[in-house]
């Protein structure tokens, strides 16, 4: 019996070897949720133009992509937001030189149950909804219920650019829910009647409901036009400037047909 | 030929002791890592501030780093789980160490081992997708993803843990006991409550703390359905986040030996001394209140 | 028999005053007799709301994840942001962790075993080995991801990989080992021993050529819950080992892999398209479980086997 589980193993091993065999290159992705989508699809893409390269994609946030291109344990970083100081002097201080490339654009829309008729909200009313001011949705027109803020991560790039853009350097309040990923967003927000979050434009689809802005709705238009308030670029960080497979890389998320799949995952192309 | 054969015999002993002393080794490496990597946080916040500050904002400028609501959230998602987890884990022993016939009990314990068996992060699917949205319909409550969820799901977690130790506690107290009870006129139930029980305490009190202390440690579940919250909780459907939440949800940011990263390190700390209290706790009992023999009842 | 013909047996603390008084004539034998039925309904009902967890749980996930089990699902890698094709890498990448695993936890648990119950004296020594063995047994998860990273991803530079995350694994269910072996050993008869040393065997001669090989059956159990154990365990592996979507096998144990738990944790949190992905979520739970119950099972039935042949 043992030899039977011996020759299995040996089997096994040689199967996982073999088919591994043929080195390919690796490309490491890591980072943002919001650049997620953009990522899969470019990734996917590309290792069908070339079958040698084996790419590999993580999420957690675009702290968690920073942080790997500071680390030097993976070769582009997603971010949904630019790069700290605090982070660039660790960088340097590592002797990293983090390069960044603007490979998307995207807004940040606020999102609430679809039972919720309330339609519009200035950053004020969100903001105050954020720090625990406004606590009933019949404050701000809607129905008796009590608000429930959900909120990300600290690892993410939305979060930040929240906090940036529309909490003014506030803090949210902890009891705040907080989710992993825009998608943990989107499912929290479906099932929860009285919630209030914020989803980057790309993962709205028809189990939540968008809130105009005072008076705009976010959408690509009105990204471009800078008349949406809470608009931010999405990033690709390189180590140093890239070589090889990872320039190889980025150069296709720049073309044109890298673009459409930015804008086939919801995001808006830089041009 | 006798002489190094003992020589070899003694070098094969040796070398087995500094295998059996690998378990201590790793021991004492989780130990010396957890403190390596999360002692420098000390230097920028004082370790009553971290234990007992109250906000948990980490990546804030300038930072805060009060694990309290962390601490209390692991309390009360044990101490709640506890509630539902040491009735059912000991009931379900005695059921099976003492009532159950041998046939039954060969069905049923091996039901509770396979409900130990499945994996930490189907619970927590299953505590996320299911149990919440019905605990959602069925109490009114906003999110379904709060302190009962986590204590719930944790329960049936733990109470393979407590039953098996128990009923293992139950089953080496000795016949003669239970004989002797029953000859001077006592039902089953009260053998069972005054005798059987109490003679195997110590076994069934380790069996609580070891529960317990799973329940405290456990990652996944926490992280999928406690509801992320770094809040001091009001109500039991308030969502909380526990300790283990916060270090899974947040390690893969934390720059490398950054701030944050000795602060989720320094959790990892306090969580470990907390399983380390837990389990010495239990080992002193077990070792001190043994029931040995008849004569000590 | 009622309530008097036991009082004439004499009264002990036993029978005096203490049945509670659920029934008016509970003094009498009759009415303990209903209070232990009462009670021996509930501890019925607490051994049937085990078996009732355990059904619930198995039966929503085969109802809505069994459509997802397809030939391709098992043996292709995901597609289209996840939403269609497989978990082929991530069944790869959790029996790879899992064997991996095994092969750390499996010569060091059985050498840790073999000296606690063939060689130790009691004592000081054998204590602090065994509470050092129950602590470990105690350590969470996370704690041991946690050290996994520090130690052997960034101190030893394994970086992300298979390697990493299985010798994590393999650290975790060192006491699940040690255990089923030394219960293993303790079920041989030490007349196999005497028998053995009677002869002019030494120790080790006895170890090696009899205790070990009627041992085997029973490690081979614990093994196989080991597996089992490493096969379902996320927080070790998420910092380790695992990452969201890598989809050829790994060339090389230095490379990260996908895994079967860490699939199903990012899918029903981080990915991008959750609700479309639910049946599969499921379909990766149901494989995830199939695989972990199903190794338990055997391991159960086995050992069970086992045990009555012993007697």
């Amino acid at each position: 019996m043992l030899k039977k589980a011996g020759f299995f193993l040996a089997a096994l091993a040689l199967f996982c070897v073999g088919s591994g065999v043929g080195a390919s290159e690796r490309l490491g992705i890591n980072g943002s949720t919001t650049v997620l989508p953009v990522a899969q699809k470019l990734a996917e893409a590309y290792m069908k133009m070339r079958p040698d390269v084996t790419v590999s994609l993580a999420g957690g946030g675009s702290g968690n992509g920073i942080k790997a291109i500071i680390d030097g344990t993976t070769d582009i970083g997603n971010s949904s937001r630019f790069i700290k100081d605090s982070e660039v002097k660790l960088a340097v201080e590592k002797g990293t030189y983090p390069v960044p490339f603007r490979i998307a654009l995207d807004c940040i829309v606020p999102v609430v149950n679809p039972s919720n008729p309330v339609q519009d909200l200035s950053i004020e009313q969100i903001r105050d909804m954020y720090t625990g001011k406004i606590r009933n949705w019949k404050e701000v027109g809607g129905p008796d219920l009590r608000v429930i803020v959900i909120s990300r991560d600290s690892s993410s790039g939305t979060f930040e650019s929240w906090g940036e853009l529309v909490m003014n350097k506030e803090r949210v309040v902890p009891s705040a829910l907080t989710v992993p990923s825009n998608g943990g967003l989107v499912q929290a927000i479906s099932t929860t009647p009285g919630a209030i979050g914020y989803i980057a434009l790309g993962y709205v689809n028809k189990d939540v409901k968008i809130v105009s802005v005072g008076g705009v709705m976010g959408s690509e238009e009105n990204t471009l036009n800078g008349r949406y308030p809470i608009s931010r670029p999405l990033f690709m960080f390189t180590r140093g400037w890239p070589t090889g497979v990872t320039l190889d890389f980025i150069n296709f998320a720049f073309s044109k047909k890298g673009q459409a799949l930015v804008k086939e995952a919801g995001s808006i192309p830089v041009y | 030929m006798a002489v190094s054969r003992n020589q070899a015999e003694k070098l094969i002993r040796l070398l087995f002791l500094g295998i059996a002393m690998v378990s201590i080794g790793i021991l004492g490496l989780i130990m010396f890592f957890l403190f390596q990597e999360g002692l420098p946080i000390f230097k920028t916040v004082s370790v009553q501030d971290f234990v007992l500050g109250k906000y948990w904002y980490p990546t804030d400028d300038p930072a805060d780093f009060g694990i309290l609501p962390l601490i209390v959230a692991s309390l009360y998602v044990t101490l709640f789980s506890a509630m539902i987890s040491i009735p059912l884990g000991v009931m379900t022993a005695i059921y099976l160490s003492e009532i159950a016939s041998r046939r039954v009990a060969e069905v049923v314990k091996p039901i509770v081992e396979l409900l130990a068996a499945l994996p930490s992060v189907v619970i927590g699917f299953f505590g996320m997708v299911l149990v919440g949205p019905f605990l959602q319909k069925v109490f009114g409550i906003p999110i379904g993803l709060n302190l009962f969820n986590a204590g719930l799901m944790l329960a049936f977690m733990s109470i393979p843990t407590i039953c098996s130790i128990a009923e293992d506690a139950l089953y080496s107290v000795p016949t003669s006991l239970r004989e002797a009870s029953l000859a001077l006129g006592a039902t089953e139930l009260e053998t069972i409550m005054k005798v059987v029980v109490p003679a195997g305490i110590s076994g069934i009190s380790t069996a609580i703390i070891l529960g317990m202390s799973r329940a405290i440690g456990e990652t996944m579940v926490v992280l999928m359905v406690a509801g992320g919250a770094a809040m001091l909780p009001e109500s039991v459907f308030d969502p909380v986040r526990p300790m283990p939440a916060s270090i899974a949800a947040e390690m893969a940011e934390a720059p490398f030996r950054g701030e944050h990263y000795h602060a989720l390190f320094a959790i990892g700390i306090t969580l470990f001394l907390f399983t380390l209290v837990f389990n010495l706790v239990a080992d002193y009992i077990s070792n001190r209140y043994q029931q040995k023999g008849e004569a000590s009842l | 028999m009622n309530g008097s013909s036991s009082s004439a047996s004499g009264k002990t603390a036993l029978q005096t005053g203490e049945s509670p008084g659920l029934f008016a004539e509970g003094a009498g034998l009759t009415g303990r007799r209903r209070v232990q039925t009462l009670w021996f309904g509930f501890f019925r009902l607490a051994a049937l709301i085990n078996g009732l967890a355990l059904c619930t749980i198995l039966y929503f996930m085969l109802s809505r994840g069994w459509r997802a089990i397809t030939w391709d699902f098992l043996t292709l890698p995901p597609r289209e942001a996840m939403t269609a094709g497989g978990i082929f890498p991530c069944i790869i990448g959790t029996l790879g962790l899992a064997l991996g695993s095994l092969l750390v936890a499996l010569p060091i648990g059985v050498a840790s075993a073999i000296y606690l119950n063939e060689y130790a004296s009691s004592g000081r020594v054998m204590r602090v080995i065994r509470l050092g063995i129950s602590n470990l047994a105690g350590v969470p998860s996370v704690v041991f991801g946690l050290f996994g990273l520090a130690f052997f991803c960034i101190l030893l530079g394994m970086g992300v990989s298979l390697a990493a995350g299985a010798l994590t694994l393999g650290v975790m269910t060192l006491p699940v080992i040690i255990g089923a072996t030394e219960e293993a050993l303790k079920a041989v008869p030490n007349t196999y021993r005497e028998a053995s040393l009677g002869l002019g065997a030494t120790q080790w001669q006895t170890i090696w050529r009899v205790v070990l090989p009627s041992a085997l059956p029973g490690i081979l159990t614990g093994a196989i819950l080991g597996l089992s154990r490493a096969a379902g365990e996320t927080a070790p592996i998420m910092f380790t080992a695992a990452v969201f979507f890598t989809p050829k096998i790994p060339a090389s144990i230095m490379d990260e892999v996908m895994a079967l738990p860490y699939h199903i944790y990012v899918l029903a949190t981080a990915g991008t398209n959750i609700e479309q992905t639910r049946p599969l979520q499921y379909g990766t739970a149901l494989v995830l479980i199939a695989l972990v119950l199903g190794m338990n099972l055997v391991a159960i039935i086995y050992r069970s086997r086992l045990r009555r042949r012993m007697r």
